[in-house]
């Protein structure tokens, strides 16, 4: 286990040094980041020189990538336009944990900007993911009891539905009904745009509030595909001997169902929830972009739009090592879950 | 009662068998028994109708035809989908932005089907190094969520092509480069059916024999094997276009999609929330119209992949 442990770590390596360079060459012919800088229109071509010099946006694609990987602390950098490098460098490359500073705002961190739009994102993506599984694991198991009921067919139909809408669409219609029609009807109607309402402050009843209709429309087309899957490996251990062995020799029907087969029924849940998780990030750009929600996918939105290669390249990075830590994880815990699993 | 033995005996062994069926008809019957992939192709074939024969009640210019004086109506006898916020028609945006994302997403998937054919047949034939080369490069792709790496391409390439002309109509280059960019994004899982096809079915005798023939490479790949790995591709394929379609929407729906004045259903949802409230009819119209094609495709794919491979379901 610890060998394929360590070989999986070192595997990761590679990968993520290609995923990376793959994208920094994309990065850098998305506009100009000097153009936008700041808000501000920089006039004066002698301005725009010296900024590009001393962002080290002059340098050859090849130069830039080493430097945002291991950093320019080892050479000296040119400031002043005269061709001789004569400034020790100070980035340290991302290798070394530091991911530069934004372009956008101005010298700002980029691990900061990120870091305070994190937290934002991951209430969105947790609760999501608390009422998929939970949701899930209802309609799941409900309708592999009544295999073929009205109920399971209706509940295939819904699914197959949900599976097919675009996250804005479920968006859009349901700030219509909750917003816009209850607001028309004299009901309590849900907030459409941000965190909270800025006249009453951030409070936990706030937020609370203001996550309902993101945090659903997220969900919406995972539940679908989650329940149809629990459906199905429910389905598969019913028909095991086990469980006829079970119920045979008297066990209550109740402690069958969900003890004996549920458990086993969730083995392969727990391995596409681990897998699925950092994709949620994706979701998260639309339903964050239509809901104004201050959180990673919208950042992400912004700071292509004007080009901010190291706030860009620094959210990729991380969705990238959350996805290549969730897979290990998921390894592990599914080894831990299911003693007939063997890494070796 | 004495009598049905002697029919029996006087029964040809000939006339006691059925035919056995072929594999085709045994297909096609499974697929007719999947009821919501038989409304899966009415729908579609209803929304192609709508998109192709849409054009001969409404001209293209009139899609594009903008009277501010007539700005965001409410759908009326005179617009029966309403107008949009600089008074374009929306029923007639939805019938040509219809043509316009239904052969993105089919386009798109032959661009995502031969690179995936590509990438699985080269990475399972071949083996060793090609194999080690080709997926850690499928791996890597499949590490970034497809819509994260859908905006960044969309920005790379976006606004470098120029217009082009097909069958006398123009279209913002803006299509092509979301054509290849939603195939540049979608190849991998497709690469990893095709790949794990070939690692099976290299191992046959009818390959052996094959080779021994002196068949080319080449020809054992695109000739011999790849065939007998044509269901799960097109079952793949099909649901592939589902995808393109809902990528092309969520492109363009953050505007770095297809640019007007060329409508798409997706392009036309940019901006509808900004009239949430005030015009329903905006974002109501197209998205249905997405929802319905991508639900059709979904029960359609679904239904070929029980009647052409039905061991595809155990996941």
């Amino acid at each position: 286990m610890t060998r394929y442990l360590i070989r999986r770590l070192l595997q990761g390596i590679p990968l993520l040094l290609i995923i990376s360079f793959i994208l920094f060459l994309l990065m850098m012919n998305m506009g100009d980041p000097v153009a936008t800088m700041g808000g501000r229109r920089v006039t004066r071509s002698v301005d725009y020189e010296r900024l590009k010099r001393q962002l080290g946006l002059d340098k050859p694609l090849i130069v830039q990538y080493v430097y945002w990987l291991i950093g320019n602390d080892w050479t000296k950098v040119d400031m002043n336009g005269d061709g001789i490098a004569e400034v020790p460098g100070t980035r340290k490359g991302v290798l070394r944990g530091d991911f530069g500073t934004s372009l956008v705002n101005r010298g700002v961190p980029v691990m900061q900007v990120i870091g305070e739009r994190v937290p934002n994102t991951l209430i969105l993506m947790l609760s999501g993911e608390v009422i998929v599984i939970l949701g899930a694991l209802v309609i799941g198991v409900f309708s592999a009891l009544r295999q073929y009921s009205l109920l399971d067919h209706v509940v295939t139909a819904l699914s197959f539905i949900g599976y097919s809408m675009p996250i804005f669409f479920v968006a859009l219609l349901l700030m219509f009904i909750f917003a816009v029609l209850f607001k028309r009807w004299g009901l309590p109607y849900m907030p459409t745009v941000g965190m909270f309402d800025p006249q009453v402050g951030k409070t936990f009843g706030q937020v609370l509030y203001h996550t309902v209709l993101p945090v659903i429309s997220m969900s919406i087309v995972s539940l679908a595909s989650y329940s149809r899957y629990i459906r199905s490996t429910m389905l598969d251990v019913l028909n095991q001997d086990y469980i006829r062995t079970a119920r045979s020799k008297g066990l209550p029907r109740r402690s069958v169902i969900f003890i004996h087969a549920l458990k086993n029924a969730s083995l392969p849940i727990a391995t596409i929830v681990g897998l699925d998780l950092p994709f949620l990030l994706g979701g998260a750009v639309v339903t964050e972009r239509i809901f104004a929600w201050p959180g990673m996918g919208r950042l992400f939105l912004d700071h292509v739009s004007r080009a901010d290669t190291p706030v860009v390249m620094g959210i990729l990075m991380i969705v990238a090592v959350a996805v290549i830590v969730f897979q290990i994880l998921t390894d592990i815990v599914y080894a831990w879950l299911d003693p007939r699993i063997r890494f070796d | 009662m004495d009598s049905t033995p002697s029919i029996i005996a006087n029964l040809s062994p000939d006339d006691l068998e059925t035919p056995p069926l072929s594999l085709s008809e045994l297909a096609r019957r499974r697929f007719q028994r999947h009821k919501p992939a038989i409304f899966g192709l009415i729908v579609l074939g209803l929304l192609v109708l709508y998109a192709l024969l849409g054009p001969l009640v409404f001209s293209e210019n009139y899609s594009n035809f903008n009277d501010t004086s007539e700005r965001l109506q409410a759908p009326s006898a005179a617009h029966l989908f309403g107008t949009d916020s600089i008074g374009r028609d929306v029923l007639a945006r939805t019938i040509y932005g219809g043509q316009i994302s239904l052969m993105i997403g089919l386009t798109a998937v032959i661009v995502e089907t031969l690179l995936g054919i590509l990438v699985g047949a080269l990475a399972g034939y071949y083996g060793g190094v090609i194999d080690s080369i080709l997926m850690r490069i499928t791996e890597a792709m499949l590490n970034i969520p497809e819509l994260f790496l859908l905006i960044v391409m969309a920005k790379y390439f976006g606004g470098k092509l120029p217009e082009v002309v097909v069958f006398g109509r123009t279209f913002s280059g803006s299509v092509i480069v979301i054509v290849l960019i939603i195939g540049l994004t979608s190849w991998m899982y497709l690469a990893r059916i095709v790949r794990a096809q070939f690692l099976s079915l290299k191992e046959n005798e009818f390959v052996l024999a094959a080779r021994a023939t002196g068949t080319s490479n080449f020809g054992i790949i695109f000739r011999h094997i790849l065939p007998n790995s044509v269901a799960p591709i097109v079952v793949s394929a099909t649901l592939g276009v589902a995808n393109a379609i809902l990528s092309e929407a969520y492109i363009s729906f953050l505007g770095l999609g297809v640019q007007p004045p060329t409508a798409t259903w997706g392009n036309m949802l940019d901006g509808a929330n900004n009239y949430l409230e005030s015009a329903p009819w905006l974002w109501f119209f197209p998205g249905m119209l997405i929802l319905l094609t991508v639900l059709s495709i979904n029960f359609l794919g679904d239904g070929l992949r029980d009647a052409l491979d039905p061991r595809g379901r155990v996941q």
